[in-house]
């Protein structure tokens, strides 16, 4: 089924929390709190405990990177110092470790941060598109909940939101 | 009746309780809507004196470039660069602004790592000082080599001849580290700023939004992005602050694995680091208050954040005291004779001018920052923090000429050797060329982090709230068994 949006926007947090609780403990059908999306100026950790457990998977990323970047980076310097391996070395090692562990630790923190960054940007789902239901004062002061449901729940949702001083109830169409 | 401490809601707010009421870092007038209008207003209209910083800096950027371009047409020898001085003024610069950027990398990294709130409305200038004092660095990497074109053999890439960079060569280690230091930098910067872009895309009009929408990449501050977002930013922290150390432990490595004297020295990797810490500090202390006074952000960049700030310059600049102190006590006590006989003509010879002048500027002037009438005063501070600064780049200059001019062998000694104009012309323009980017990033981009300075009203809103409550809890006489300190 087509799901409709309800962006309703509140001046006070504690509002704005009030309000998440009472969807929450509604228990009304065609809607999930998984699709409640909390939009703000800063990141509230107390409206985020309300929407329940949110994973962030970016560590696992990052993980991958400081564990491919500094074998790979290894790798390369060493095969290409391997490659001097009938050049005369004085009794100098062809593959000398200790000086080779500088880029190494470079490349460990390079590709650690690459990784991170490139995680963070699938994660947050950026670049995209904005919302036709986004409002710019969600950047300035106000807090935005925006809610997907089915069409027919639209009513019932707009009515919790609407008891707890909201500045602003907007809709789109069913979609 | 008496009721249970634990019973009441709000008690489960623990906050500090002194006697002495803690300054705050912003002043109670400050509210999530005046942070837009004003951190927005920097973008559109600074004070006048933005255009003559910005107009003298691009003077002195195209003298930089004429004396570049001059060189790169005659040669070397214009620079009075040869053997031994071979380094002369580009690398004790370049080191220079290597250092520089690490206290940037100190205020956003570190300190968002610690949870110090206080760096909050200082720290995204302090990075953006790292991002442009690197890429300035950089530029003398190119300048000192003269022949351009060459640059790619520094560069750690394999090629077609097997004309392999030299692995185990701190100069190869550099270019690898400093092109690490930058990216990290430069990304480390702009993921911070993706929230606050977004509120200058929301604001702007014309070709400023477009360029906004752009690079805030539809960013909307849902609770996901919040989560991913200080995750990732932690991550990078993390990340950040050991590459800053490993970077100018690298740099001092480059002095440290020869033989010169002077050089050869096991303290040096901590003693550049804290040298780079120190003159990053003096920097900020600069640009605080100028862009203080420039962009009207007397709201944010307060008093008691700037005597905190202060307050970690002082302490870094006695630790790096202390490293340089004990860097001498070495050479004196060892039984290196020509490192020795290297400190005796620093503080003596041709340059002794310069080494007391370091010892003065960097050594003797953190001190005047005890007094408050300095900390208090910004035309005295912005003066003392250029001393700083001055000393900072002497210490570096008289590592290397000294050392250069007087070596182990007497038919090397150059002694009185001084650069020509062309070099100061260059270090000039490279002062230039890094305060017109830096001027030019406030004017395009948020100088202050409007999302984290939110976030400070936020807790100090939170934080009086508590206190309030307690107070009427208090004076409801609901614990009577709690006593003074703990409440």
């Amino acid at each position: 089924m087509k799901k409709s949006h309800t962006l309703a926007l509140y001046a006070d947090m504690d509002e704005a929390a009030n309000a998440l609780k009472e969807l929450k403990s509604s228990g009304m059908s065609g809607f999930r709190m998984e699709d409640v999306v909390v939009k703000s100026p800063i990141d509230h950790p107390e409206l985020s405990e309300l929407l329940g457990p949110r994973p962030v998977y970016i560590q696992w990323f990052t993980l991958l990177g400081v564990l491919l970047g500094p074998t790979t980076g290894l790798v390369l310097i060493a095969s290409a110092q391997a490659s001097f391996i009938y050049q005369v070395r004085g009794g100098r090692p062809v593959v000398p470790l200790p000086p080779d562990m500088v880029l190494t630790y470079e490349l460990f923190i390079l590709s650690g941060v690459l990784m991170t960054v490139l995680a963070t940007f699938v994660a947050m789902k950026l670049p995209g598109n904005r919302s036709p239901l986004y409002n710019a004062s969600v950047s300035e002061d106000k807090i935005g909940i925006l809610v997907k449901a089915d069409p027919q729940s639209i009513p019932q949702i707009n009515e919790i939101l609407g008891r707890h001083k909201p500045l602003e109830i907007m809709g789109d169409q069913a979609r | 009746m008496s009721h249970s401490v634990h019973s009441h809601p709000q008690l489960d707010v623990q906050v500090e309780r002194k006697f002495i009421p803690k300054q705050k870092d912003l002043g109670a007038d400050v509210t999530w809507a005046k942070i837009n209008k004003d951190v927005l207003r920097s973008l559109e209209k600074p004070r006048p004196v933005f255009w003559v910083i910005f107009f003298s800096a691009l003077a002195l950027f195209s003298f930089g470039v004429y004396c570049e371009v001059y060189q790169y047409q005659n040669g070397m020898g214009v620079a009075d660069l040869n053997n031994p001085q071979v380094w002369g003024l580009y690398i004790a610069t370049f080191i220079f602004w290597i250092g520089m950027g690490h206290s940037g990398t100190l205020l956003s990294a570190l300190l968002h790592i610690i949870h110090a709130d206080w760096r909050k409305p200082i720290y995204r200038y302090s990075e953006a000082m790292t991002t442009f004092t690197l890429l300035t660095a950089a530029l003398f990497v190119l300048v000192h080599m003269g022949r351009l074109w060459q640059f790619y053999y520094v560069v750690a890439y394999p090629n077609e001849r097997w004309t392999w960079p030299n692995f185990t060569s701190p100069l190869v280690w550099d270019a690898t580290a400093i092109g690490t230091y930058l990216t990290s930098s430069l990304l480390f910067l702009y993921m911070g700023m993706i929230p606050d872009l977004a509120i200058c895309r929301d604001n702007a009009r014309g070709a400023r939004r477009a360029l906004y929408r752009f690079l805030s990449m539809g960013w909307q501050g849902t609770d996901r992005q919040w989560a991913n977002f200080k995750v990732a930013y932690m991550t990078m922290a993390c990340f950040l602050m050991p590459l800053a150390v490993s970077v100018h432990s690298i740099v001092s490595t480059d002095f440290a694995v020869s033989q010169n004297p002077g050089w050869h020295v096991t303290s040096f990797p901590p003693y550049f680091v804290l040298g780079a810490l120190y003159s990053g500090c003096s920097g900020i202390i600069t640009l605080f208050i100028v862009l203080r006074y420039v962009f009207r952000f007397e709201a944010y960049m307060t008093q008691p954040i700037l005597n905190k700030l202060i307050k970690m310059t002082f302490a870094i600049a006695m630790v790096w005291t202390y490293l340089d102190l004990i860097e001498y006590a070495t050479t004196w006590y060892g039984s290196d004779e020509v490192a020795k006989a290297d400190l005796i003509y620093r503080a003596t010879g041709d340059y002794a001018l310069q080494f007391w002048g370091m010892i003065f500027c960097a050594m003797v002037m953190p001190f005047t920052l005890l007094i408050r009438f300095v900390r208090h005063n910004y035309v005295v501070l912005l003066i003392i923090s250029l001393i700083l600064n001055v000393g900072m780049w002497l210490e570096r200059f008289q590592i290397i000429t000294p050392t250069f001019a007087k070596s182990h062998y007497p038919w090397t000694w150059t002694a009185g050797w001084w650069p020509s104009w062309v070099q100061w012309g260059i270090v000039a323009g490279s002062f230039g060329w890094f305060t017109m980017l830096f001027m030019l990033y406030c004017k395009i981009f948020p100088s202050v982090s409007m999302y984290e300075v939110k976030e400070m009203v936020h807790e100090q809103n939170m934080e009086e709230k508590a206190l309030a409550a307690q107070t009427d809890v208090h004076e409801a006489g609901l614990v009577p068994e709690m006593k003074g300190g703990q409440a």
